[in-house]
């Protein structure tokens, strides 16, 4: 995982020497420790096709291997999801992005077994969910993790606080109770004053308020949201955004977020996975990705990206010269370059990138303007 | 085009048929009269005898038999019960009592009130002004009859159907098995399983139930698996990821979401099932099909009008009942209408409702006046009658006699120079040949038209009609059913042609073919009883209006197929309307023509068969005579046979010579 990030590419910003192991932005590998991962995946197959030969591709080397078309051609299935590992740390946002069809809803779906998948392991909370049986799978969706759908998946004909009650009434909860905690989970949202309106009464932004009320109303440790936004205008989708951010701020779940828009994941996320025909392609931080793709695939994700307003100094700066004028004002390493421009560019002497007292580099005006012509 | 071409370029295969049809006359004219097999209406043959016995045993034994005792009769036995417990609620004396439970202001008040709770206020009015009308015509207590017997088969649909649907949905296998079923049970024409039902259920009114349930079931289970398949995968997907079991996925999300559609599909059944009441009445079932049926026998036009009317109030009624019902199920309506009315103003509306309909149901219960529709009311010293059925009866038979009379001038010559000029000679040619003849004279004709496979069916099917011991009974029936195809393809193509090429003749003239299609096949009859006596000729056309509208639409949708720019492409180089439609539209849709005439014929047969209680006589008549004389039972059996012999043959070389004329011809066309 790691090795991605050192495949820098000549045209990408200048980047920390990579002989100086101490100066190396830290890089968040897929893999975290296990223990206290919120989710932890290890493995993760879903190949669609008849059952016989599906199982079989996982485990034998030579199918597992091949690309997803040859495996098409050669055998029939269609391998959604390949050989997947990562974890989510509790409370985190972790955001998949892929193009469409590379198996980011397969992956969402399988992660409480919607879809069934064909090999790995996926641990939730410490639960292993591909061993679990009807039963202790049922407790899991009605407690642990809920679900946003891109069209929403309302219930036309009930009423928005019968639609955001239902995972309760699912759960055998009285009436008096759930439409006490429905009210207030609509509140949560912002929704006050359209408990007794049908769906279809509401505008797409609206509905998918109630998607995310139904979601919350169970108080799940975990939320799983499958391109929430796609299906909105421009407008409403940045103001779901921020409605997100507000209720992660507010309630603190751990997130698992597709999305096939870069600006929406880096916006939202912790962290991002890219996928490219079921397989990672790179997993990191905004400016992890930003600052060195892996490879041309994700390049050409973050191309139309503002560099400026993603990219941190420790991506950008040099180490410091005997030659340099050490005057200048200190930094933190996790400073957006958009908020150092001035800083930077204002003073003739360079601005030295600082963490714990120990220095880091020096940015100076060439490698600000560079990251700012660039975008 | 390449495809239409080749159709016209292949002289061969015309030539050849000419070459059949020459061939046979010239034989026919040397061979007339020798080996032909004929059977007198009252004479059996030893297959028939045999039928016959079979039919005795089984009444011998249906009370030994454990198949019969634990099964059949237990059926029987339910569905009888059932039966008589919704006669006596609505229609006949129940217990003591010399008047049903509920009288005619009870059962008036109760279907308006049904309409106006599950459709609107509109079809409330048409509810009551319906029945009233029912009452009015004299015939409340044969209504009540029908009604009864329709109910019962569409409970009966809805219990089996809707949890069928709810497993066609769920298990892709069980779709694949049950499918074919259901198209078996929509195609066969009804008359064909009535009497082997009668060797089970007997002749009384729970095989007409019975027989009525096999007709109009598929359209309850088609519609709610239907309904239940196009339920967003998206939905079910969230009720699954909040931890829903299965039966809360279907009964809160699948079931509800699906409720318009299951709608439809009782909508459709009920219609089914009405469809079938004069039918079921050749087995006894009680109700208006027992007025038509007797009134065509003795030819009174004016009673059968006045019940086919009856008939026809309760489909219209019924129907914009339930489909109000339908309209209101859907989601937007459901919100705009829940929302306006407040619940409480809502449920004290029901309560409302609910007095009145007890107070009217205690009144019809108790008051004569309220239990039988009275026939005159004495206000003061003022009669008003209320018999508007005498009057409609009256109407009818003036106009019958009126038509018979003045319009002899027209209809005669139709009705003559089609039976001596074509019904006749095909006739003679089909039965009066040697029947080895006519067997080799049709198989060649299969074989040229639909290839080897279609001939050794057409074989395989005349050779077990010979068996039936009902050969001629059969070519008179197959002479009818092929003119009355000619005719109908030839009105096929004439306004399929006007509809495709024209938005707005198809506008005005849809609505027509739906009422046509929609309407009991047997009150079809009563006009061309009026103008053509009970005659072949009468079947025939009885037989085209029935079938001709399903090919007008086929050919119509063939002929819109063709793309607008092939058509503008043609005028632009030059050809007339005429040429335009002659070698373009019509080639180009030669699919359609084929699959209009498959269409047509298995349509035909299935009314003229029907048509021969009317006078149509051949296997028609003997599938009847079966049911009224047990000493005829095995003969009855055996035409039925035949029937499905001819049906199966038909279709089979039309479909191959559909498919050698370029297009597969699908089963389900309408
Ligand atoms: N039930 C299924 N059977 C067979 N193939 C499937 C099935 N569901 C998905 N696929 C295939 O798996 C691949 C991944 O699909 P998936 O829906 O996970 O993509 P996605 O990344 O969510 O795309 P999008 O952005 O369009 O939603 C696609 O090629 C799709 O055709
Ligand atoms: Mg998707």
């Amino acid at each position: 995982m790691t090795a991605h990030v050192d495949q820098g590419d000549p045209t990408a910003v200048s980047k920390p020497d990579v002989s100086a192991e101490n100066t190396r932005p830290t890089v968040s590998p897929g893999r975290r420790d296990p223990d206290v991962a919120d989710i932890s995946v290890r493995g993760l197959w879903k190949v669609f096709g008849t059952a016989r030969t599906a199982t079989r591709v996982p485990t034998t080397p030579e199918l597992a291997a091949m690309s997803r078309s040859e495996l098409r051609d050669r055998t029939g299935c269609l391998a959604a999801v390949c050989d997947l590992d990562f974890d989510v740390a509790p409370g985190e946002v972790f955001v998949v992005m892929g193009l469409s069809g590379s198996g980011k809803s397969t992956l969402v779906r399988c992660l409480t077994r919607l879809i069934e998948p064909t090999a790995g392991t996926i641990t939730i909370q410490g639960e292993d969910i591909t061993r679990m049986g009807d039963r202790a799978l049922r407790e899991l969706r009605r407690n642990k993790v809920s679900m946003v759908f891109q069209h929403f998946g309302l219930l036309p004909h009930r009423r928005v606080i019968e639609n955001v009650a239902f995972g309760l009434e699912i759960r055998g909860m009285s009436r008096a109770e759930r439409m006490r905690r429905a009210t207030e989970v609509i509140e949560l949202v912002g929704l006050d004053g359209y408990q007794q309106s049908y769906p279809e009464q509401l505008s797409g932004g609206m509905q998918q308020r109630v998607g995310l009320a139904r979601a919350l109303a169970g108080d799940p440790g975990v939320m799983l949201f499958d391109e929430p936004f796609s299906a909105l205008d421009p407008l409403i989708r940045r103001d779901m955004q921020q409605e997100v951010i507000r209720l992660h701020r507010e309630v603190g779940k751990t997130m698992v977020f597709i999305t096939h828009d870069l600006s929406e994941a880096l916006k939202l996320g912790d962290r991002i996975l890219i996928m490219r025909d079921g397989r990672t392609v790179q997993v990191g931080t905004g400016p992890e990705l930003v600052g060195a793709p892996a490879d041309d695939y994700v390049r050409d994700f973050v191309r139309e990206v503002p560099r400026s307003q993603v990219l941190t100094l420790e991506w950008i700066m040099r180490e410091a010269v005997p030659a340099d004028d050490m005057s200048g004002r200190e930094l933190a390493p996790d400073v957006v370059v958009r908020d150092a421009v001035r800083a930077v560019l204002e003073s003739t002497a360079p601005v030295k990138v600082v963490r714990d007292g120990r220095l880091l580099g020096v940015v100076g005006d060439p490698e600000i303007l560079r990251v700012v012509a660039g975008s | 085009m390449a495809r239409a071409a080749r159709v016209y370029r292949r002289p061969g295969r015309l030539t050849l048929l000419l070459g059949i049809l020459v061939g046979w006359l010239v034989l026919y004219a040397v061979l007339k009269g020798t080996d032909t097999i004929s059977l007198a209406p009252s004479d059996v043959t030893s297959l028939h005898t045999r039928l016959n016995d079979l039919n005795t045993s089984v009444g011998d034994n249906r009370n030994s038999n454990p198949f019969f005792l634990y099964f059949i009769n237990e059926i029987q036995v339910g569905a009888t019960h059932f039966i008589t417990f919704l006669q006596n609620l609505l229609s006949q004396p129940s217990g003591t009592r010399p008047v049903p439970v509920v009288g005619w202001l009870g059962v008036v008040v109760i279907m308006t009130v049904i309409a106006g709770r599950f459709g609107n206020w509109r079809v409330a009015v048409l509810a009551a002004a319906g029945f009233l009308f029912l009452g009015l015509q004299g015939l409340w207590q044969p209504s009540m009859d029908t009604l009864a017997l329709t109910i019962a088969a569409v409970v009966i649909c809805v219990l089996i159907g809707i949890p069928l649907g709810v497993l066609v949905a769920q298990y892709r296998g069980f779709e694949r098995v049950i499918t074919p079923v259901l198209d078996l049970m929509q195609t066969m024409p009804t008359f064909v399983y009535l009497l082997p039902l009668t060797l089970l259920f007997l002749i009384g009114p729970a095989t007409g139930v019975i027989a009525m349930v096999i007709y109009a079931m598929p359209p309850v289970i088609r519609l709610t698996a239907h309904g239940l398949q196009a339920v967003s995968t998206e939905t079910v997907e969230a009720g699954r990821s909040l931890g829903s079991t299965r039966p809360q996925q279907l009964a809160k999300i699948m079931l509800p979401m699906a409720r318009r559609t299951i709608i439809i599909g009782v909508n459709q059944t009920i219609m089914a099932a009405l469809s079938m009441v004069t039918i079921a009445a050749l087995v006894a079932a009680p109700g208006l099909g027992q007025t038509v049926l007797q009134a065509l026998e003795s030819q009174d036009v004016g009673t059968a009008f006045n019940a086919g009317l009856a008939i026809v109030v309760l489909a219209v009624v019924l129907d914009r009942v339930t489909t109000a019902a339908s309209e209101r199920a859907r989601a937007t309506d459901h919100a705009r209408t829940r929302l306006r009315a407040d619940p409480r103003w809502r449920r004290g509306a029901d309560l409302v409702a609910l007095i009145v309909t007890a107070v009217a149901v205690y009144l019809s219960y108790t008051y004569q006046l309220f239990a039988a529709f009275p026939d005159h009311l004495a206000i003061g010293g003022t009669r008003l009658g209320l018999d508007l059925g005498t009057h409609i009866e009256s109407w009818t038979s003036s106009a019958t006699s009126w038509a018979q009379r003045d319009l002899g001038s027209i209809t005669g010559p139709i009705k003559n120079g089609v039976t001596y000029h074509a019904l006749n000679p095909l006739q003679n040619l089909l039965d009066s040949s040697p029947w080895w003849l006519t067997f080799i004279a049709i198989v060649a004709t299969a074989f040229v038209l639909g290839g080897r496979w279609a001939a050794l069916i057409a074989a395989t099917c005349l050779g077990l009609v010979v068996g039936t011991g009902l050969w001629q009974d059969s070519m008179d029936t197959l002479a009818a059913t092929l003119i009355a195809t000619v005719v109908v393809v030839v009105l096929g193509v004439m306004f399929g042609v006007w509809m495709g090429r024209n938005a707005r003749a198809d506008w005005g003239i849809r609505p027509f073919l739906d009422a046509l299609q929609v309407m009991p096949a047997f009150v079809y009859l009563v006009p061309f009883v009026a103008l053509f006596g009970a005659t072949r000729f009468t079947g025939i056309v009885a037989a085209v209006l029935y079938a001709a509208p399903v090919a007008i639409k086929i050919v119509a949708d063939g002929i819109r197929g063709v793309p607008a720019e092939t058509v503008e492409a043609a005028g632009s180089s030059g050809c007339s309307t005429w040429q335009v439609i002659t070698k373009v539209q019509l080639p180009m849709s030669v699919r359609s023509l084929a699959l209009a005439t498959n269409q047509g014929l298995i349509y035909v047969l299935a009314m003229v068969v029907v048509a021969g209680l009317v006078g149509g006589g051949a296997l028609g008549f003997d599938v009847v005579a079966g049911f009224s004389q047990s000493s005829l039972f095995g003969k009855g059996l055996a035409a039925g046979a035949a029937i499905v012999l001819l049906g199966i043959a038909l279709d089979r070389v039309t479909q191959s010579a559909a498919r050698r004329a370029g297009g597969h011809v699908s089963h389900r066309a309408t």
